[in-house]
């Protein structure tokens, strides 16, 4: 086989219950979030997707279409799926610096006694009281989409 | 175009239906998966579509409309038997050989270079590779006629999960490549789940489900609610399946798709294929055939409105 054309390589989780197109999504959102991905990258061919994953080429062209819908991706006949659009808002830096203030700010939940799944209920709903008062920003609608 | 298609289809053996009454239409292109207990029909099912038994009663044509087992059929159609068929005391080589001269068409620069990427030794005898190499060549052999329809009947039952994964990868990408439609047994649906889009669960000798995976998925799921609600539930609408503790119930029912309104105070949850096959292996007078099916939710759409 010859080298790498994309600079991801999918994963599955047999045990996440999500459905198996959803987590191809989710991964290359989730690439995009942190940089991985940029415009212009290539997305693994779906041949190498399939025979890496032993997956239906259905499920990967079923991802790739849901990619397109949302803007982020666009086949080029002949050639594959190509990213076209970022997620990643924020530059690397920046990012750091917002980890450092959110471990420094779960160091004080912990400390207030909150659980894991207290803090994420807390996040969950301070977000959606956010982006009610505030209208949000541009990233509040693919932000939804991806949950729903 | 519909790669099998069957009506009325049955097949006794002695006194013993082993399919009976069978209707079915598989559209090409499908990763179909025939799943259902042991001694459903899985088997004879397969055996009448690719021509190796003759049915008792009814239909069964292939590839658009060709008859099982004629040649036009042949030509089209690959069939892996049960446990691999292969010559046990014949070399790799000379197994690529013998399918190679006993075939109109046959792809030898495929079967070669496939067997090269496998890393199975041509000049070992066929009984002396591993179980997961045998499964490999028996399906490179398959292939290698450039099928339109593959038929491998419990194909992975030997294999371990390493063999099975690659096994089931040549089978995706002979999909991704060639646009081959596959239809392949089980009993073990799991193993099947991430690359069926096609589904058809067979019990006692009937089909019950069958139908795209995405549309059965929609269509179905699980309420769960106040136990002492569930009868009157279970009476206007089309429940599959009911467990029911003293206070609490889970209904898998059949709807109209994912908008069908959610009755106040129980709550809705997706299926998964394997609670809906499971769903229905346990309630053997359920069904889900496209035909009944879709003229049942037309009637009730024209009730909702």
């Amino acid at each position: 086989m010859a080298g790498p054309t994309s600079p991801i390589e999918f994963r599955l989780d047999p045990a996440s219950g999500v459905p198996t197109y959803l987590q191809l999504v989710h991964q290359i959102e989730h690439a995009l979030r942190l940089g991985y991905l940029k415009p212009g990258d290539q997305l693994p061919k779906v041949r190498d997707a399939v025979a890496s994953l032993a997956i239906n080429p259905n499920t990967v062209l079923k991802a790739y279409r849901e990619l397109e819908t949302k803007g982020l991706a666009s086949g080029r006949p002949g050639q594959g799926t190509f990213i076209t659009a970022t997620l990643n808002q924020v530059a690397l830096p920046e990012l750091a610096g917002l980890r450092r203030l959110l471990l420094s700010w779960l160091t004080a939940a912990d400390a207030a006694g909150l659980d894991d799944d207290g803090i994420v209920a807390l996040v969950t709903s301070s977000l959606r009281d956010f982006r009610d008062n505030s209208g949000g920003s541009g990233a509040a609608g693919t932000t939804k989409k991806g949950v729903a | 175009m519909n790669v099998i298609e069957a009506s009325g289809l049955g097949k006794r053996y002695g006194g013993t239906w082993a399919v009976r009454e069978c209707a079915l239409a598989i559209p090409a292109g499908h990763v179909a998966a025939l799943v259902g207990p042991n001694g459903a029909g899985k088997t004879t099912l397969l055996n009448l579509a690719v021509g190796l038994a003759a049915p008792t009663a009814g239909i069964v044509t292939v590839l658009g409309g060709c008859s099982a087992g004629s040649p036009a059929a042949l030509d089209g159609i690959a069939f892996v038997a049960q446990n691999t068929p292969l010559y046990k005391n014949l070399s790799a080589a000379d197994m690529v050989h013998l399918t190679r001269n006993l075939n109109r068409r046959f792809d030898q620069g495929y079967a070669q270079d496939r067997l090269g990427e496998l890393g199975i030794p041509l000049n070992r005898k066929a009984g002396h590779l591993s179980g997961g190499q045998q499964a490999q060549l028996a399906l490179t052999l398959a292939l290698a006629r450039r099928p339109r329809l593959l038929v491998l009947d419990e194909p992975m039952a030997m294999l371990d999960p390493l063999a099975r994964h690659d096994f089931m990868a040549t089978v995706m990408t002979a999909v991704a490549d060639d646009g081959v439609s596959v239809l392949l047994s089980s009993h073990v649906l799991a193993e099947l789940e991430r690359v069926a889009d096609y589904l058809i669960l067979m019990s006692a000798g009937r089909v019950q489900v069958a139908g795209e995976v995405d549309d059965l998925l929609a269509c179905h799921r699980v309420l769960t609610g106040p136990a002492a609600e569930a009868g009157e539930y279970a009476e206007r609408s089309c429940v599959v399946h009911a467990r029911s503790g003293g206070a609490l119930a889970h209904l898998l029912v059949r709807t109209s798709g994912p908008t069908d309104p959610v009755p106040p105070g129980w709550d809705a949850h997706p299926v998964s294929l394997e609670e809906l096959s499971l769903a229905y292996l346990r309630a053997p007078g359920a069904a889900a055939l496209p035909g009944p099916a879709r003229i049942r939710n037309a009637e009730r759409a024209e009730v909702a409105k």
